[in-house]
């Protein structure tokens, strides 16, 4: 591509690439998101690929395919969407590709077996699937749709705009107002205004001249969260982008992107799409043809959660162990190397384009007051669809989960959900209408966090998530203060023995006394949060806790040591299977005769549970 | 963090990726900076599957970096290996959904399967069991990864023949 070298040239570059794109010409969208991925989709987008040369289209009928990032509805993936038809199929195997390339390219058939349907509805469009419907989408507004390899695609989609916009008529001064106005919050977790972080570290560098940098935080260390991952993926020219304008605001020359290791395709976009920008003119020396400068390097996170704390980030990217240090010195006034820096997460990044083009004002409409725009959550656990979705703030709980989400899935009932991850806290099926925004989340015991949204069913034991994520952060922490190293492995040893049945209700008293410690005493807030989901599930459910301590039962049926297996011999079909896979060899029985199993020797590894195809192990 | 402790025992069969390309043309890659040990150090994992000894000297020469310091980064973090890798990863993703969905009970079968603990190496190098956060593939969870190939809805059992087929 010819090298941009004034900001005239984008504006007539996006037009006739937006040209082009209207020549009629079919796409055919492949979602190559994660979750598309990990069912098979490379296998659908190599088979589209095949077919169409295989057949030999004519130039005018031949599709136009684009390997996209995640559309959100992963549950039904492979994904893939016809356009101009606006066709949407789900679950597409390798071997429907012919068949769409013959009826629906060829002859604008439409194949009903590949169309989504719920209750009896049968959907032929994305819009106007339930799922899409109530959604609202800024930070991933070009994911699923572009080609993320593709700078031109992105341009066409209106990348870059908003840094022509801001170089062409606002001073770093009303970029950093506009975004102040724009009242976003930063979405990595602790939701402080970026308009003000912007501000105390423009201040910093007018009091103390010299480097400032920008770092995008994309470690996304929630271990059941992927929408930064999805963002990266999917559209890292709107990261890329939003660092442009950071860096336009403050005077800042280099930029870094933190990314977790655990994200190759990530990272392989993002390098990919940094390189295809400079090459454009859009970073590095003389962006555009205005003097301005500024690049980016992507520096890999080596597997450590505490590495997404702000200090502990901008360790590691100096090369050394990521241990935090104490907050009283300001990371705004001196982050990386000691300098002024500002940290923004990639979704906080993703949405700056976007209030630069549009105004701050607009955006400040969206949502609440105080938690303006939209939030992207992955929303997964025990719910029917399960994917990412990009809602507008104040939305109510229960809107996400029931109406987008389409509830929980079987004969469950809705038990709770866990927002903010490990840091976060479980809302109980009562407070299910509760706003999605920071201060109502805050409020009820919660944080909003980056986005992680687990759904939980009856068949999911709070003490046991509670001990799943407090043994996460026992395990993460640095080990740098007190209170996080010796204070959670003892907070871990009470749910350890809750869950075995052991302990008595003083020992619940002890364990939020403790809590208390930790909170006050911890360096950062890896320690600082970690007490919160225990927090939380002992408030909402402490009979939970008490059934597990006193009745020695897990009521949900997980806790291991409080349950026990057994076979229904009504549903046993006698096919041997638990039988054979049993590590202990503790299931008897004849062939096509129901099977027995001798709880003497069964350790209720759940083997059998997870294998037998007819529901036939009944835990109690 | 818990690490492991370094094991080098000798009837070991060394499984050593591409030992073809030397160590200058990675350092190459980087200027001579205290800021580009841990890049370094990742470039060499991925190209010998671990970190040796010997690989760390050249490293901190290269970077300017006391070997205590460099010591201290590869204890840091996780994902640093000072052992040899075995021919396979087996990944199990313990993220919250999976571990919603059983994640547990796998990651134990296959410890019992491959008579290993997680996070280390069948003796005979042919698999390394790991356990992992999510990879975003949370709609088909439990996930297990074996090299890169995904295993969604999986089971203790399908883990298993996968792991035969190989
Ligand atoms: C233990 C710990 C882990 C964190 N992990 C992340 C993370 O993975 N991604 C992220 O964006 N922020 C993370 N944060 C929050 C960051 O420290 C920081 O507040 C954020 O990146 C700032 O960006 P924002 O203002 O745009 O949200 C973490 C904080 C703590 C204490
Ligand atoms: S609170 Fe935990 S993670 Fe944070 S500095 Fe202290 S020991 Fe390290
Ligand atoms: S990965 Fe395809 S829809 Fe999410
Ligand atoms: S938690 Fe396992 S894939 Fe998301």
């Amino acid at each position: 591509m010819e090298k941009i070298t004034n900001i005239e040239q984008l504006d007539l570059l996006k037009n006739s690439l937006r040209k082009a794109r209207e020549s009629g010409r079919q796409v055919v969208r492949v979602c190559l998101g994660p979750g598309c991925r990990a069912q098979g989709a490379d296998k659908v987008a190599a088979a589209f690929r095949n077919a169409v040369r295989q057949q030999g289209l004519p130039v005018k009928v031949e599709p136009l395919i684009k390997e996209t990032g995640c559309h959100g509805f992963c549950k039904e993936g492979p994904l893939v969407t016809l356009e101009p038809s606006g066709l949407f199929y789900s679950r597409v195997k390798p071997d429907d590709v012919e068949e769409i390339v013959e009826k629906t390219i060829k002859n604008n058939e439409v194949i009903s077996r590949l169309l989504y349907s719920e209750n009896g509805t049968v959907y032929k469009s994305a819009q106007e699937i339930p799922f899409y419907k109530m959604q609202k989408k800024i930070a991933s507004r070009n994911v699923g749709d572009i080609d993320p390899l593709s700078i031109e695609d992105a341009i066409a989609n209106g990348a870059y705009q908003a840094v022509a916009k801001a170089f062409a008529s606002m001073t770093p001064e009303q970029v950093i107002k506009d975004v102040e106005v724009s009242g976003l919050r930063g979405r990595g977790g602790a939701g402080f205004p970026t308009g003000r972080k912007w501000r105390s570290a423009a201040d910093a560098v007018k009091k103390h001249p010299g480097p400032v940098y920008v770092v995008c935080n994309g470690d996304e260390g929630d271990p059941g969260a992927f929408m930064d991952c999805v963002v990266m993926e999917g559209d890292p020219h709107s990261v890329i982008e939003g660092m442009i304008i950071a860096a336009y605001a403050l005077g800042a020359r280099q930029g870094f992107i933190y990314v977790r290791e655990e994200y190759p395709f990530a990272i392989k976009n993002l390098t990919i799409a940094m390189e295809q920008a400079r090459s454009a003119g859009l970073l590095g020396a003389n962006i555009m043809g205005t003097g301005f400068e500024f690049d980016i390097r992507i520096n890999r996170g080596a597997g450590a959660y505490v590495c997404g704390e702000s200090t502990a980030l901008f360790q590691s990217i100096e090369g050394k162990p990521g241990e935090p240090r104490a907050k009283y010195i300001r990371s705004v006034e001196r982050g990386l190397w000691d300098r002024p820096t500002v940290l923004n997460n990639v979704e906080t990044l993703a949405n700056i384009p976007v209030i630069i083009e549009n105004g701050g004002e607009w955006f400040s409409k969206i949502g609440p007051p105080n938690s303006t725009g939209t939030k992207a959550f992955s929303l997964v656990g025990k719910v029917k669809n399960v994917g990412l979705v990009e809602v507008p703030m104040g939305v109510p709980l229960s809107t996400i989960v029931e109406d987008i989400g389409g509830g929980i899935p079987g004969k469950k009932s809705f038990k709770a959900v866990q927002t903010g991850g490990p840091s976060g806290g479980c809302i109980p099926y009562k407070l299910k209408d509760v706003s999605v925004d920071f201060d109502s989340l805050t409020k009820i015991g919660s944080i909003m966090g980056s986005g992680g949204m687990i759904v939980m069913d009856d068949r999911d034991c709070v003490v046991d998530v509670a001990r799943y994520f407090l043994r996460f952060l026992e395990e993460e922490s640095c080990g740098k203060c007190l209170p996080c190293r010796l204070g959670l492995e003892a907070m871990l040893e009470f749910l350890d023995n809750f869950a075995q049945g052991k302990g008595s209700l003083e020992d619940i008293e002890e364990l939020k006394s403790l809590a208390k410690a930790v909170q006050d005493g911890a360096l950062c807030a890896l320690g600082g949060s970690a007490p919160n989901p225990m927090l939380t599930t002992l408030e909402y459910f402490r009979d939970e806790y008490e059934a597990h301590i006193i009745e020695k039962r897990c009521p949900a049926g997980v806790c291991k040591d409080l349950i026990t297996f057994h076979i229904d011999s009504e549903a046993c079909t006698g096919c041997g299977l638990c039988a054979s896979n049993c590590p202990q060899a503790c299931i008897t029985g004849e062939d096509k005769k129901p099977h027995e199993i001798s709880q003497n020797a069964c350790t209720r590894c759940g083997t059998c549970m997870d294998l037998c195809k007819f529901s036939a192990i009944t835990v109690s | 963090m818990f690490r492991h402790p370094v094991t080098h025992s000798k009837e070991r069969i060394l499984y050593v990726k591409k030992l073809s390309t030397d160590i200058d043309s990675i350092l190459e890659k980087y200027p001579g900076e205290p800021q580009y040990l841990i890049s370094l150090l990742q470039d060499v994992q991925a190209q010998y599957s671990y970190i040796s000894e010997e690989n760390i000297n050249f490293i901190c020469d290269h970077v300017g970096v006391p070997v205590t310091k460099a010591w201290s980064v590869v204890t840091f973090y996780r994902s640093f290996s000072l052992n040899p890798r075995g021919e396979h990863q087996v990944r199990v993703c313990c993220g919250t959904a999976c571990h919603l969905k059983g994640a547990d009970r796998i990651a134990e079968d296959l410890e019992r399967h491959l008579c290993v603990e997680r996070e280390h190496t069948t003796k005979d190098m042919r698999f390394t069991l790991e356990t992992i956060n999510c990879p975003g593939a949370c709609a088909v969870a439990p996930v297990v990864m074996v090299d890169d190939e995904y295993l969604g809805s999986t089971n203790q059992a399908d883990v298993r023949q996968y792991l035969k087929k190989l």
